[in-house]
């Protein structure tokens, strides 16, 4: 049953960890709950699609195929928090003064950017599938309902509690503030995502490795250790990372900081000038 | 311009052509999982040179290549084959195990 616990919370956390990052960015947001559960509820309909065609997406590509399809999912992700990212650059002042005065700003509140209910949904689905797969396995394997399932839902729960942690240390920042900090978590993630997705490409052949393992910071966090988890679901860690996934990394970084700065200095110009624009991604 | 014009250049691509053809080929690896194991669970690769690990999964269940080592991991369903590729690495010994049955580990040895 503990077997069975760690290996699911392992999962969960991952997706949890974004789920509330999510959540807290999209704070104040009308209809953001709404938002929330559609995105789960998709992540875990495409969790079982994806488990039940594994083994199609893995003999893809001569068997490469599970490494592309990770790779394009997390891209696809990626796209879209920087999407986030730059609209909260133009937008993220109002919705900061909104947070601030809710009372009075309930009217107006923004509509939700539904870019990061995908976000959500393809964390669920990654992380999702290979728990589908995974309990398959040991039920397969002859592992009882009865642990297999008191070890689900405690990994579960343990996986959400963390999730739920974040969530509320992150509303601990100023309202004024939560959006400049939640824009920069949601930068990384997109830094790490892209990251990763080229350590899947290198995988399959399809890019090549700039030099394998530049340096090994195994001592500090394993990439199966649950900080090395945690780290690699925020920011892309890998203990052995090969040149690419920090040349992507520092890529992603570059270019989203950079179009976000030149976003808000347009709006700074084309905005009232006694009201200074969104600055958000400083 | 005569096609004499372009010689180096054509000349240039050729030999590109069959260099990248030459590296394109790089050592396979074949391993097999049987009973959630690894069949071999020890495996020799030269060092500094790229390798294709062919996985190939004789279960039915599912199975996870995963390596903290080598930073891979890749789902193995139920009588798939998939192809992984690692290094160029440096000697040295690599774990690797099946997430879905961590009893069950592997060497990658790098002479």
């Amino acid at each position: 049953m503990l077997g069975t616990a760690i290996i699911v919370f392992r999962e969960i956390l991952e997706a949890a960890l974004i789920v509330s990052i999510v959540a807290a960015a999209t704070r104040g947001l009308a209809g953001r709950t709404r938002l929330l559960t559609l995105g789960v509820v998709a992540g875990i309909a495409g969790a079982l699609l994806v488990a039940g065609f594994a083994a199609q997406i893995a003999t893809l590509a001569g068997g490469g195929g599970q490494s592309l399809f990770n790779a394009a999912v997390l891209l696809a992700a990626a796209v879209l928090i920087s999407w986030h990212v730059l609209w909260m650059s133009r937008h993220g002042r109002e919705m900061a003064q909104t947070l601030m005065q809710v009372s009075s700003a309930v009217g107006r509140a923004e509509k939700p950017p539904s870019a990061l209910m995908v976000v959500v949904a393809i964390a669920v689905l990654r992380e999702g599938s290979e728990i589908v797969l995974f309990i398959y396995g040991m039920a397969a394997g002859g592992v009882g309902v009865a642990a297999l399932g008191s070890g689900g839902i405690l990994g579960l729960a343990a996986g959400i509690a963390v999730g739920l942690a974040l969530y509320f240390g992150l509303l601990r920042i100023p309202p004024g503030k939560l959006f400049a900090a939640t824009n920069w978590i949601l930068v990384l993630l997109a830094a790490g995502m892209v990251s990763h997705a080229g350590r899947y490409l290198v995988q399959a052949d399809w890019l090549p490795t700039l030099g394998t393992q530049i340096w090994d910071s195994s001592w500090l966090a394993t990439n199966g250790s649950t900080l090395g988890r945690v780290l690699s679901a925020l920011v892309g860690y890998d203990a052995r990372p090969s040149g690419i996934q920090l040349v992507l990394f520092m890529a992603t970084l570059i270019l989203i900081t950079g179009a976000g700065w030149w976003l808000s200095r347009r709006a700074e110009t084309a905005a009232d000038p006694c009201r200074p624009a969104a600055d958000t991604l400083s | 311009m005569t096609l004499h014009a372009y010689r180096p250049i054509i000349a240039a691509l050729l030999l590109l052509g069959t260099s990248s053809a030459l590296m394109a080929a790089p050592p396979e690896v074949q391993i097999q999982i049987k009973d959630r194991g690894f069949v071999p669970a020890q495996i020799e690769v030269p060092a500094d040179t790229k390798v294709k690990l062919v996985i190939t999964n004789a279960d039915t269940i599912p199975a996870e290549f995963e390596s903290n080592d080598l930073s891979r991991e890749v789902i193995v369903p139920g009588h798939a084959r998939v192809e992984v590729y690692v290094g160029p690495l440096k000697t040295g010994k690599y774990e690797f195990f099946n997430d879905f049955h961590t009893a069950s580990t592997g060497t990658l040895t790098v002479r």
